[in-house]
């Protein structure tokens, strides 16, 4: 089945028309790449750090999804080595002066602070003078699930009032969370898809969970309650959101572009309906993190 | 499921169709006549207007109804002018039926009505019982009447042939009047009509009852038998006078007295259709009688005159009048039982069509009434009605070609608008003006009429019938004559010349709707979306802001199932609500669903090159841990002691060394107190399959050499859930280790095992490498959801199905379904698919001389109720579904169409058991049998679409070479009742419709070779061969008979690139010789094998069979995929066999792979190495193993 012309869409029919999905990659294709997407990371010690030998920088390819403090132990220990246990509290890190909040997904960060610069990207780690201010402490790998495990509470709540995610036991809890601590796709999904569904009668989730990041405000985030689909029976899009939340973000056609929506890396069309956005590139949190930066001025 | 049609007449008489794919009621268009009684079957709906004749609407069909008729020439020799038709005057006629005592002369053939015509003259019938006479068609006796032989004997005197004519009913897709044979010097025409019965034979379309109520009350019924024209109408006596009738797809017959008692026919039964006597069921409450009946199978629904619905508990063919009734809520005018005993109403208040919703074959009364809210066509344009009526499959059904031309004819900006939409997105509704061709006719007369007010049927009843209390009767009458051509075909689009009077109607109408504009357009359709304005009722009777008021339905030919979606019932401010549905519709076309999705996926693998490319030889972040699932299952321990046994299950998985994953699956278990266990890779396993196990959950895992040992590991899980988690799991998990994922490439192989799974296997180009391919033991097969008996395939990657219930079926290019949820299976392409087939057991009975026969048998007899083999028990309780996933939807009844007959009563004798049985009862008879069957049905989800409306019971896909380029593929079928048929698809889009090509008898299997090879077998095991079939000409002109082996039934033909391969009823696999291009026909046929149930030739001439009886060193296996080994351009019969997966297979398409081997160039020891080498792609001719120097 080769690619489907326009005009073959003339005399298509109902009994063709699951053709025309054929040729497109296929939806869980989306899971992957957002699943297995990898941003290389330069991580070098800051200079205030004391060491008792010159710290090489410590390269790694890290996951998007995930948080910087889950799979940050070999940068710990390569830094360590260089260093004495004394000058040593925890670890933190920045990026060109900006502490990175680890309890923001990694792509989420990148995005948010590093889009349109070079890779690998440069993170500065930090052992000393902890940023109370900025950060919240992540002392263990429990702190990480925790939070991880709130924000798919959260999620499920607007999507679903909570029923998906109560109806789970422990251990599908657990499952989702080592799914994302080491990495399994499958493992995570097998679970994942619950949360992901909804009658299909309803046409969406209850609520839409998302959060809009910009740079430019002192507000960590935007959350609101948003219906994938509008009391008419209109399917709402990614451009229907922010035209509410963020009016900002969309520009007319003959104005210069002044930001970038971005998700996962990439900007997503503005008629992309919330819901497959929300189905599709959520970040193992269940929540839309969508990130809105300057555009680039160039 | 294809669409089927629900028939209403709203209360001016205007009969309009909803289809079940649809959201509108259509009118139907030639129905200028008004109506007052629809009942609709499946295949037609039978009406009676208000001119009280009968009409038919017979639905357009790809197969046409023929019926063929058949006369004999019968000659005598003499010695002077040897045969002749100079018979002896003792004789019989020289053209006579094939008894001989009717004369019938070709001349005194007369079509039986104008809506019959020839299909071609009269010719002769060359084949005589599966062979070719060769002679002529002559076949020779000794005298008449005796015993014809094909041959001439010495002793030969006389001789016959057989001449035969097809005549094929073409007034289809129109009302056709019947004639009424009013022989009475009073007129009693018709009031009431209904149709059913076809369930009474198991033939499904055999035969059709219908039951009519005349104006003074007399019931009169007639059968049409094998679709044929029914005898006359013959008069049922009743106990008093009858107002409506109701018969059921089965045997049951309700009608309601006059004096509102009930009615029960008793005694109809197969042999019996008519029925024997008459009891009467009192009216539900006293004093209030009933109004209406409507009965289904197994039920009885009746009104009675204040309005309440009644249900009548306890009703089935043993018992037709059931025990009681039960009071139901809502208030109804009329009632209807549909298919599967689905209820229709119309509601007192609002004369609304209502659905009875939850109606199931275990809650047969159903849950609530919900009202149907669909709009109609009248506000449509003509053009765009049509247009949409394509969609729907609605009335017009099957007139495509002609509705089109005539919709681009009348107002182009309508077609493009279609066009554009290309999915069912209804243009805007233009509300154009009442035609002014409609009758004025006043509609409270009719209502009342309709509406069951007993006043006025009293009155009506008082005075003389044909006379002035039905005036309004007087115009459509009048208007019938004036209109209607003399061949009473109605449709204006059927008869071949358009009545100009019509034309200019429908022009002027489309020129309405163009004119109207579009601000117009818009205004019209919010008010008839929103506000629902009576206004208009007085002055404008067909006002269009009104809600329809119905008077009658019909759900006779509507089939509702449980998982059927139906957008009928958007609630009651449904326009809004619609026009908001049709907004979002519009909203996401696919060009734009194509733009957002596109870009995700392109940015998407954008970011990954930019952030991952250069990076690969950065260290993960994570590193690949090992990860386990474990559970406990039971396994078969094979060997002593040979029982279940409890294990735990583990299944490790990890990251291989080149990323890839792969798996370990260990079993752990006890035996005397030592733990042991067992383990088997995951790159190792080649198949998953469930098996067929109605007391546990099992499931068998082959590996290559398990396959060739015969001996799959099985084991058992505690819950279907369970097993079906553990399958989606290991196979997504044996598909990662082996880097497959997505959907099945357009090369790949495609079988089918017993139980109906479908397993799909990616083939490699080593596979058909010759002198080494890869052991076909070694293939790795997949699951794929649904449920089918038949797959086709080609290397285009068209690919279609059939299952059990001869539903056609086409693989969307989607993946998993069924149990494979989430990661296993594709988003889209994935539907409900439904399979029903039958499951039988056996009655078996012995004689003693005392009480004749009898249940009690001998002590060494099998049970009394069995399976076929007699081997296991079998009772009508004990017998479940094949497997918890398949739910009955019959009762049991017996089964007539059992192979060598039986008697009136379902039964087969034999002198012993087990022993072959025989239809008629002799003296040496002592045990008998009857089979029973039961319908049961399975649903569940696959990448599959139906493709209405024809049920196929073969297909053949053009197989094309590897890098072909064919435009337009050719399909061949043979429909479920044996038409051959043939369509045209492009590799993109399946085509629209198949067309008939014309045979003199029913065939059973079909099959295409690459160059239009087309070679059918009939359903009577002769083999023909269809000449001049082309690219260009692809139906090819005529058929050619080719006699089968000696003595054998042909069943299978399959047609590769040149070879041909046959399969006879004893399991024999013959190779045509002798075909070239010249002469395609062949030679003689050579045996290659016994033991074949099936072959499948592929587009490079590869032999792959399904064979029984191979055996491997631990067991002997039935339904085995096998193939040829050694078979080459110069050797397509190859040498021998190479086995693979079964048993337990039984269907196989290789028709797929045109994948060439890689040419492997052998360390050449001597020149003779040619033979040995893989196919040849160059052009350099070979012989005998050597090459032919240029």
């Amino acid at each position: 089945m080769t690619s489907l012309g326009v005009e073959d869409e003339l005399n298509s029919n109902a009994s063709c028309r699951h053709l025309m999905n054929v040729i497109m990659a296929d939806d869980k294709d989306v899971l992957r790449d957002v699943w297995f997407g990898r941003i290389p990371a330069c991580f070098t010690l800051s200079p205030e750090e004391t060491t008792e030998r010159e710290a090489e920088p410590y390269y790694l390819l890290l996951p998007r999804v995930s948080y910087l403090t889950l799979v940050t132990d070999k940068v710990k220990k390569h830094f360590l080595r260089v260093m004495k246990t004394e000058d040593v509290e925890e670890m933190w890190f920045e990026y060109e002066g900006t502490p990175l909040k680890w309890h923001y997904p990694i792509g989420v960060l990148f995005d948010l602070h590093a889009s349109n610069t070079a890779l690998p990207w440069n993170v500065t780690v930090h052992f000393k003078n902890f940023p109370e201010r900025d950060l919240l402490h992540c002392s263990s790998n429990s702190v990480i699930e925790a939070h991880f495990m709130s924000c798919i509470k959260e999620a499920d709540a607007l999507k679903h009032k909570s029923q998906v995610i109560n109806d789970m036991q422990k251990k599908d809890h657990k499952q989702l969370w080592m799914g994302l601590q080491n990495d399994k796709f499958d493992q995570f999904w097998a679970m994942n898809r619950k949360l992901m569904e909804y009658p299909t009668e309803e046409g969406g989730f209850r609520y839409i969970p998302f959060r809009i990041y910009q740079t430019t405000s002192d507000r960590p985030f935007i959350q609101k309650l948003f219906r994938p689909v509008s009391p008419e029976g209109h399917t709402l899009t990614l451009g229907d959101l922010l035209k509410e939340l963020f009016p900002a973000a969309i520009c007319a056609e003959d104005e210069p572009k002044r930001f970038q929506v971005m998700i996962h890396g990439i900007e997503p069309l503005l008629e992309t309906p919330i819901q497959w956005l929300s189905e599709h590139l959520s970040h193992p949190d269940n929540f839309l993190h969508i990130s809105i930066i300057p555009a680039p001025s160039d | 499921m294809p669409s089927s049609l629900l028939w209403a007449v709203d209360v001016y008489g205007r009969v309009y169709s909803l289809s079940t794919a649809g959201q509108q009621w259509e009118h139907c268009r030639d129905a200028h006549l008004e109506f007052k009684r629809v009942t609709a079957v499946q295949q037609c709906c039978w009406s009676i207007a208000c001119d009280h004749n009968i009409y038919l609407y017979v639905h357009a069909s790809e197969v046409p109804i023929r019926y063929q008729e058949e006369t004999y020439e019968n000659q005598r020799w003499n010695p002077v002018d040897g045969f002749s038709d100079r018979l002896l005057p003792s004789d019989r006629w020289q053209w006579s039926d094939i008894t001989g005592l009717k004369h019938q002369p070709l001349g005194d053939f007369q079509l039986p009505s104008e809506n019959w015509e020839w299909e071609a003259d009269w010719y002769i019938d060359e084949n005589f019982g599966g062979e070719p006479t060769e002679k002529g068609g002559w076949t020779y006796a000794i005298d008449f009447p005796a015993t014809y032989t094909k041959d001439k004997k010495w002793n030969s005197c006389v001789r016959r042939r057989r001449w035969i004519r097809y005549r094929r009913y073409k007034a289809q897709d129109t009302w056709v009047k019947i004639p009424s044979e009013q022989t009475e010097s009073l007129p009693d025409p018709f009031n009431d009509i209904t149709c059913g019965g076809w369930e009474i034979t198991e033939e499904p379309r055999g035969c059709l009852a219908l039951w009519a109520v005349s104006l003074q009350g007399k019931v009169r019924t007639q059968f049409f038998i094998q679709s044929c024209r029914g005898s006359v109408w013959e008069e049922v006596p009743v106990p008093g006078e009858v107002v409506q009738i109701s018969c059921g797809p089965g045997d049951l017959v309700w009608a309601v007295l006059w004096e509102g008692h009930l009615l029960v026919r008793e005694g109809v039964g197969r042999d019996c259709l008519k029925g024997s006597s008459w009891v009467t069921v009192e009216s539900p409450s006293p004093g209030v009688g009933v109004v209406h009946v409507a009965v289904g199978v197994n039920v009885v629904w009746a009104v009675t005159k204040d309005h309440k619905v009644w249900f009548r508990r306890g009703v089935n063919s043993h018992n037709p009048c059931g025990s009681g009734w039960i009071g139901m809520v809502g208030e109804m005018v009329m009632i209807n039982v549909g298919l599967s005993d689905q209820v229709w109403a119309i509601g007192f208040e609002d004369r609304a069509v209502y659905f009875r919703q939850g109606v199931t074959a275990s809650e047969l009364s159903g849950k609530a009434w919900k009202v149907v809210s669909v709009p109609r066509d009248s506000e449509r344009s003509h053009s765009s009605a049509s247009a949409s009526s394509l969609q729907s499959a609605g009335c017009f059904f099957g007139g495509e070609v002609r509705l089109q031309s005539q919709a681009s004819m009348l107002s182009d900006a309508d077609a493009e608008t279609e066009r554009a939409g290309g999915e069912v997105v209804p243009t805007p509704e233009i509300g154009d003006a009442p035609k002014p061709r409609i009758p004025k006719v006043t509609s409270d007369s009719f209502i009342s009429e309709l509406v069951s007010d007993r006043e006025g049927q009293i009155s009506r009843r008082d005075v003389p019938p044909a006379g002035p209390s039905i005036p309004e009767e007087d115009h459509p009458e009048k208007e019938l004559e004036d209109r209607a051509s003399p061949a009473q075909v109605l449709s204006p689009s059927q008869s071949g010349g358009v009545d100009p009077q019509w034309s200019n109607v429908d022009l002027e109408e489309a020129q309405t709707h163009l004119t109207s504009g579009p601000g117009g357009d818009a205004a019209e359709t919010s008010s008839l979306s929103s506000v629902a304005t009576y206004n208009l009722a007085l002055e404008e009777p067909y006002g269009l802001d009104e809600p329809p008021k119905w008077a009658w339905v019909s759900g006779g030919g509507c089939l509702v199932e449980c998982h059927t979606q139906l957008n009928w019932f958007n609630s009651s401010t449904s326009t809004a609500l619609n026009s908001s549905m049709q907004a979002m519709s519009l909203s996401i076309t696919p060009a734009q669903t194509a733009a957002w999705r596109k870009q995700i996926f392109e940015q998407l693998s954008e970011r990954s090159k930019r952030e991952m490319e250069n990076f690969m030889h950065y260290e993960q972040a994570i590193e690949q841990s090992v990860w386990v699932k474990k559970g406990t299952m039971q396994w078969w321990r094979d060997w002593k002691p040979h029982k279940w046994v409890d294990v735990q299950f583990a299944l490790e998985q990890f990251s291989g060394v080149e990323g890839n994953k792969d798996g370990i699956l260990f079993i752990y278990y006890t035996f005397n107190d030592e733990k042991k266990y067992l383990h088997m890779f995951i790159n190792e396993v080649t198949i998953l399959v469930p098996v067929l196990n109605d007391s546990k959950h099992t499931f068998a895992i082959y590996t290559a050499e398990r396959t060739k040992q015969r001996w799959p590991m099985r084991l058992a899980a505690a819950t279907e859930l369970e097993m079906h988690d553990w399958l989606a799991l290991l196979s997504v998990s044996c598909c990662d280790s082996r880097g497959i994922q997505g959907p099945p490439s357009k090369q790949a192989i495609w079988s089918v095992t017993c139980k109906g799974d479908i397993f799909v296997s990616e083939p490699t180009k080593e596979l058909e490498a010759s002198p080494y391919p890869t052991p076909c033991a070694q293939m790795f097969w997949r699951q794929v959801g649904g449920h089918l008996r038949i797959i086709e395939s080609n290397s285009l990657g068209v690919v279609w199905g059939i299952g059990y219930d001869h539903t056609a079926w086409v693989h969307t290019g989607g993946y998993g379904g069924g149990f494979f949820q989430g990661l296993a299976s594709s988003t889209d392409n994935i539907y409900t698919q439904t399979d029903v087939k039958s499951v039988y057991i056996y009655e078996n009975q012995r004689w003693n001389p005392v009480t004749g026969y009898t249940n009690r048998g001998l002590p060494t007899d099998r049970y009394m109720w069995s399976n076929a083999s007699g081997l296991k028990e079998c009772t009508k309780n004990n017998t479940k579904p094949p497997s918890p996933n398949w739910t009955w939807v019959s009762d049991w009844t017996i089964d007539y169409a059992v192979p060598g007959g039986t008697d009136r009563e379902g039964w087969q004798y034999a002198a012993d058991f087990p022993a072959s049985y025989h239809g008629n009862k002799t003296l040496k008879d002592f045990v008998r049998r009857r089979r029973w069957a039961r319908k049961c049905k399975l649903t569940t989800t696959g990448p599959w679409q139906e493709v209405p409306p024809i049920p196929l019971s073969d297909i053949t896909i053009l197989p094309c070479g590897p890098k072909s380029t064919v435009e337009q593929v050719s399909l061949w079928a043979i429909s479920n009742k044996g038409d051959i048929l043939c369509r045209l698809d492009t590799s993109q889009t399946p085509g629209s419709s198949w067309l008939h090509v014309g045979t003199d008898q029913p065939f059973k299997s079909i099959s295409i070779g690459a160059v239009h090879q087309v070679w059918a077998i009939a359903k009577d095991g002769s083999a023909f061969y269809r000449g001049s079939v082309s690219a260009q000409n692809p139906a090819g002109d005529c058929w050619y008979h080719i006699p089968s082996p000696t003595g054998q039934k042909l069943k299978q033909v399959s047609v590769g690139r040149t070879s041909v391969y046959t399969v006879d009823e004893n399991g024999n696999l013959w190779y045509r010789h002798g075909v070239t291009p010249s002469y395609p026909q062949g030679s003689s046929w050579e045996h290659i094998s016994n033991n074949v149930r099936k072959v499948s030739v592929g587009p490079l001439d590869q032999v792959w069979v399904i064979a029984d009886k191979v055996q491997g060193s631990h067991s002997l296996s039935c339904g085995t995929v096998c193939r040829r080994l050694g078979v080459l351009p110069m050797e397509p019969k190859g040498h021998s066999w190479d086995y693979g997966i079964g048993g337990g297979w039984d269907h196989i398409t290789v028709r797929g792979n045109a994948m060439e081997a890689p040419r492997i160039v052998m360390p050449s020891l001597t020149d003779n190495q040619t033979a040995t080498r893989p196919l040849q792609t160059s052009n350099q001719p070979e012989m005998n193993g050597n090459p032919v120097g240029c």
